[in-house]
């Protein structure tokens, strides 16, 4: 490869095939997105498209509904991504690296299987678990304790904790390998230097892995910002707006409301606000090598 | 809920996530040979009402036109996801069917997007065409005075109720309530005497979508006055009305005092194919406002036969508020054929249209789909009067009926409604409040085409 000049007449050639599908069908469609985003299209009930500046900005802004979504967003990104898939993620990768092989590998195997099902049999199953006369509820009344309806009255927390049962095997996958990096000898040592379990912890694996860490908080983010599916089978968006994220909402609107120029301009907001959750990410990267 | 249900509205989900993915997908296979008609399945597997119809029509078409195919584009999806889908198909002229069942609700919508044909030419010709009721004929003329659709059948809605809880109950079963505080009266007292039923079904919010609009809001709203919707006088959008706040009320009423289902069973987007299914069928349910197809499931072709529903319901009609004139409300729709503007054969698609209405299969639709009749020779055939012993009831309820303002934003104005049922029915807002939010949102769709009548 090195005897290969770079940059030469036709040194483009291999790449030009990815660029112009990358353009075709990725910054295509976003152009277009940006482009409707700015115009007052409809599904139904209007024949002409106008462009309409920032309209459709200002509308999201001034509207409550949109406001309780952005909030809703926020909650069950902090919820599920943050706090549940992360650490949970984190705490079954430490346990599994102290546990027997066959406990570590039956765990593994139930966990990973959440994460395999496709996004709408995972959104079904929880949805039958959680329901009126779900199994959760059954359970509940077996151990004699009051059922809840939990579709209906915490909505948020019903779809926060789907998505951690979905998205847990990720991070715990990432977490095993970075785990799995932390060379033997520095633990001894520390070992050696009566450092108890959770300090070691605290002191060494922690810092070891903070690059997973990163990294992992972002994709996870970035996936439980853009849920969809698991939510609209499971609840819709309701009862009310109560579990009404971004997705949902821009759904509702461009769809249901027919008005794809709005809907449009709230999934670029959406962007706006994973961009800026990745900005956030990639700095504590770079400052933390 | 059916074992099914959520199932299917999980694989519906799916469908609409991959909305604009699958439009693309079902226009293959086009050719000047055949007619693609698109239409709504229910999301009960069972029912194939509409399904074993069409095959038949299908078969005929296609024997009466040789080396012509029909081709059914079946979209298993509740209402709202319905519409969305037909609407991204007819936008482009590659997944454009030739024929699209449509509710009036939507079609002056459509029209103004562009999507439908006008078929006065083709009108002009047919015979039949004679043959439909004035109002029918109105119901898919736009406002350029252009015709887009044929009607295959209206309907009309009322209080069904189950004789046998109320005899348990202790109430007539001859029961006609003159307002709506004897229906509140009536469900409180088989709350208490027979418990483990529901004792009223009103539909409500946005998950059933413009069924809990009309068969809940608008049964309630049109008993409080006239023109409570729309001012037809000034054309505008009528907002702080106090029938619309009366209304919202009687349908929190219902739900705080728990004379409904539970609200996540009345908010579920499935809940018109459990009540006809199983609610009724299976005695759990006391008082239901509903429409007059109700019987299309219940008949041995329908997706739940159910041969006793005839001695087991009674009809009755929907009282006005306080039993001010005429006594009486109901509200009629009904759904249309029409040609999209994007379908290359439209010729082709007007003859099935023919085929669809020859007289011997408008009465067998009426029939099996349980319509009440828009053509004068199917309303004087006997195997429609026979059809049901409701047939009559319903048709009577003809004279008390309204329909909804047939206005290209009519279908945003049902969602705001339906957002402000949601809203009551979980306890989200008072009935004030939630008027409010929808004052404001008629604003926002209507712009200055809303008068206040406070």
């Amino acid at each position: 490869m090195s005897t290969l000049r770079r940059g030469g007449r036709l040194g483009w050639l291999p790449l030009a095939p990815a660029v112009v599908l990358l353009l075709v069908f990725l910054a295509g469609p976003i152009a277009y997105c940006v482009y409707i985003a700015f115009t007052n299209m409809q599904l139904t009930g209007s024949s002409s498209t106008d462009f309409v500046g920032f309209a459709n900005f200002r509308r999201a802004f001034a509207d409550p509904v949109f406001r309780n979504a952005v909030w809703l967003t926020l909650v069950f990104t902090v919820i599920s991504s943050l706090i549940g898939q992360n650490s949970l993620g984190l705490l079954l990768a430490t346990l599994m690296r102290r546990a027997s092989k066959p406990v570590r590998s039956l765990t593994g195997a139930f966990v990973i299987a959440a994460w395999v099902l496709p996004e709408i049999v995972a959104a079904f199953l929880l949805y039958a678990f959680f329901r009126r006369e779900g199994t959760l509820n059954a359970i509940l009344d077996w151990l004699h304790l009051p059922s809840q309806n939990w579709l209906y009255t915490l909505p948020i927390v019903a779809v926060s904790f789907a998505n951690v049962w979905r998205g847990t095997a990720f991070s715990m996958l990432i977490y095993s390998a970075a785990l799995a990096e932390i060379p033997q000898d520095i633990t001894e040592a520390a070992e050696m230097d009566g450092a108890s379990g959770l300090r070691r912890f605290w002191h060494i694996t922690l810092p070891m892995i903070r690059r997973s860490i990163a990294t992992n908080l972002m994709l996870n983010t970035l996936q439980t910002l853009s849920v969809f599916g698991l939510i609209w089978a499971m609840t819709r968006g309701g009862p009310g707006n109560r579990s009404e994220t971004l997705p949902v909402f821009m759904y509702d609107q461009a769809f249901n409301k027919s008005l794809i120029g709005y809907g449009t301009a709230v999934a670029l907001l959406l962007l706006l606000i994973s961009s800026l959750f990745s900005v956030v990410y990639l700095r504590l990267l770079k400052t933390e090598v | 809920m059916r074992p099914t249900a959520p199932l299917i509205l999980a694989a519906a989900a799916t469908v609409l996530a991959a909305g604009s993915l699958t439009a693309c997908s079902s226009g293959s296979g086009s050719s000047p040979d055949t007619v693609k008609i698109a239409y709504q399945r229910s999301t009960n597997n069972k029912v194939l009402v509409m399904d074993n119809y069409l095959e038949a029509v299908k078969k005929d078409f296609e024997k009466a036109n040789p080396g012509k195919k029909v081709k059914l584009i079946p979209i298993q999806a509740d209402e709202n996801a319905y519409y969305t889908k037909i609407q991204q198909m007819m936008r482009s002229s590659k997944t454009a069917p030739d024929l699209v069942y449509e509710d009036t609700f939507l079609i002056n919508s459509d029209i103004k997007s562009g999507y439908l044909a006008p078929i006065d030419k083709y009108l002009a010709k047919w015979p039949s065409w004679d043959q439909f009721l004035p109002t029918a004929k109105t119901a898919a003329k736009a406002q350029d005075g252009k015709t887009y659709g044929v009607p295959d059948g209206t309907d009309t809605r009322g209080i069904w109720f189950n004789k046998e809880i109320f005899k348990k109950a202790g109430l007539p079963v001859d029961w006609q309530p003159k307002s709506w505080a004897e229906i509140l009266d009536a469900a409180r007292t088989i709350k208490q005497k027979v418990p483990g039923t529901i004792p009223l079904n009103i539909y409500t919010g946005k998950g059933p979508g413009e069924a809990a609009v009309m068969q809940g809001f608008e049964m309630l709203l049109y008993g409080t006055g006239t023109d409570p919707l729309y001012d037809t006088a000034s054309r505008k959008w009528v907002a702080g009305s106090k029938g619309f706040k009366d209304s919202l009320g009687f349908v929190n009423t219902v739900f705080s005092e728990k004379l409904g289902p539970q609200q996540s069973d009345a908010l579920d987007p499935n809940v018109g194919t459990q009540v006809q299914t199983d609610w009724l069928p299976n005695g759990k349910l006391a008082i239901d406002i509903d429409g007059s197809w109700m019987g299309n499931q219940w008949l041995p072709t329908g997706g739940k036969p159910w041969p006793e529903w005839s001695t087991v319901l009674g009809q009755t009609a929907m009282p006005t508020q306080n039993g001010q004139a005429p006594g009486k409300v109901s509200m009629s729709g009904g759904w249309i054929y029409s040609i999209p503007a994007k379908s290359k054969n439209q010729d082709l698609a007007w003859k099935m249209i023919e085929q669809l209405q020859t007289k011997e299969n408008a009465v067998k639709w009426t029939v099996q789909g349980a319509q009440i009749a828009v053509r004068k020779d199917v309303a004087a055939d006997p195997g429609y009067l026979k059809s049901s012993p409701g047939v009559d009831f319903f048709t009577g309820l003809v004279q008390y009926t309204h329909y909804r303002p047939a206005l290209p934003v009519y279908p945003q104005i049902s969602t705001a409604i339906g957002e402000a049922m949601e809203a009551v029915t979980t306890g989200d807002a008072k009935p004030d409040g939630a008027a409010k939010t929808y004052d404001d949102a008629l604003k926002t769709i209507a712009g200055d085409a809303v008068v206040n009548k406070g």
